[in-house]
């Protein structure tokens, strides 16, 4: 155990180092922010679809609950940072629209299916899971083809961009309106929950002060709120390139700022490092442990082919949506975009039509003669 | 009637996803080239004095 265990430093060590030769300091401490993440989700079993779950299942808050303090935790810097530093530091600011609204639902079904939402993939694949691989497959297309259809989905209707800051004026009256925003959100999960199921416990209490610290850390060092999404979207256009997919035609990678990061190496990509950090992260969490756990029991092929398009649907949902859990929910309520709350009111609904699908959709593989089910 | 294929480890099954996280990295070092560490970006974003130039999810 000790041989595998500095082994999985060596290597955590080696991928900062790594960064650091490649692409500078930046992209270094940007890695290592990256496997931050992966640790604390993994490690302190830290989610976001699971929550969601158990809220409407069991009447579990717990998860929840802890989602809204660390949300809450990351506001109270990040806002008045915004404020401060408006030249250098950027929000995670969208418009509301219709096929943003759709997206977020479309998303909120997917993630209940694959048990796994932007970083729930990336952690489920990066610890092993078979289910959260194939679904990163689909996400990655997914988020790719999204982009190639985006400007047509916004123009079905599509709101200004609009803040909390914009709509109450400065740093001080956003924060007010946000924690009230998710004090509200807290009660009814309260409200729902049964009794002993309300509060967190200490386990992700440090999750989310963790998540918090590490989201600011992403916000002060890359300029920019934690993201998942584009880079699977980039992940995806450089294989089509690759492919020889020609995307200078296409109105997304044409734009200048895609077009120069389609051009330019994937280690200059901020989300491109946080995601290869987070599922490293989650490997050497699963590793760490004496016992990494069972794989996920065994399918019917139709439902492995379940798990590919329903990761296929997260990822373009979530290009229309402008994020996932992660970029629209945490890092848009956190940072006071408006379009962070109706994300969430939208996934949360569609999360509710997942939860019916997956005994549908997913089924256990059948029994050999004479066996026992998967 | 044969068993289904038994599913790889958890292991297995991550070493898979890094080595193809990993195979991707490659190619695009390969067709993308390096970064100049002389153009590379400042460590931290806050206090630069430089606008952020990163790509997000929320970018149309």
């Amino acid at each position: 155990m000790l041989m595998i265990r500095t082994g999985l430093v060596v290597l955590a060590l080696a991928l900062v180092l790594g960064a650091f030769i490649l692409a500078g300091p930046r992209a270094a401490l940007l890695m290592a922010v990256g496997l931050g993440f992966g640790l604390v989700l993994e490690g302190l079993r830290f989610g976001f679809a699971g929550p969601w779950r158990l809220i409407v299942t069991d009447r579990d808050g717990r998860g929840l609950m802890a989602q809204l303090l660390a949300i809450g935790a990351t506001a109270a810097v990040a806002l008045p940072l915004l404020s401060a530093a408006p030249g250098e530091l950027a929000g995670a600011h969208a418009p509301i629209g219709l096929a943003m609204i759709g997206g977020a639902f479309l998303f909120g079904a997917a993630m209940q299916l694959v048990m796994g939402c932007g970083s729930g993939t990336l952690v489920n694949a990066g610890s092993g899971n078979l289910v959260g691989l194939v679904a990163l497959v689909g996400f990655v297309a997914g988020s790719f083809f999204g982009t190639l259809h985006l400007s047509w989905w916004t123009d079905l209707g599509t709101l200004p961009v609009m803040t909390v800051q914009g709509l109450f004026g400065g740093a001080g009256a956003a924060l007010t309106v946000t924690l009230l925003g998710l004090a509200l959100v807290a009660a009814l999960v309260w409200w729902r929950a049964a009794p002993g199921r309300r509060m967190p416990p200490a386990r992700l209490w440090i999750a989310a002060g963790l998540i918090a610290a590490l989201a600011l850390a992403n916000l002060v060092i890359a300029g920019q709120p934690w993201g998942i999404v584009y880079g699977l979207g980039l992940w995806g256009a450089k294989l089509a390139q690759a492919g020889g997919a020609d995307l200078a035609a296409t109105a997304f990678w044409s734009s200048p700022g895609n077009a120069r990061q389609l051009d330019a190496s994937l280690l200059t990509d901020v989300t491109t490092l946080t995601n290869i950090g987070l599922l490293v992260g989650a490997f050497l969490a699963m590793r760490w442990k004496r016992r990494p756990g069972a794989q996920v029991g065994r399918m019917r092929p139709e439902s492995w082919a379940a798990v590919l398009i329903a990761g296929l649907v997260l990822g373009y949902s979530a290009r229309l949506a402008f994020g996932c859990n992660v970029g629209a929910f945490f890092s848009g309520v956190s940072t006071g975009s408006l379009h962070g709350w109706v994300w969430f009111a939208a996934a949360f609904a569609g999360s509710g039509l997942g939860l019916k699908l997956r005994p549908v959709l997913l089924r256990p593989a059948a029994p050999a003669a004479g066996g026992q089910p998967a | 009637m044969t068993a289904p294929p038994a599913s790889p480890t958890r292991t297995a099954t991550a070493l898979i996803a890094l080595a193809a996280l990993a195979a991707l990295v490659a190619l695009d070092i390969v067709r993308s080239g390096t970064v100049d560490p002389f153009d590379a970006p400042v460590p931290i974003a806050l206090g630069s004095g430089q606008a952020p130039s990163g790509a997000h999810c929320t970018d149309l």
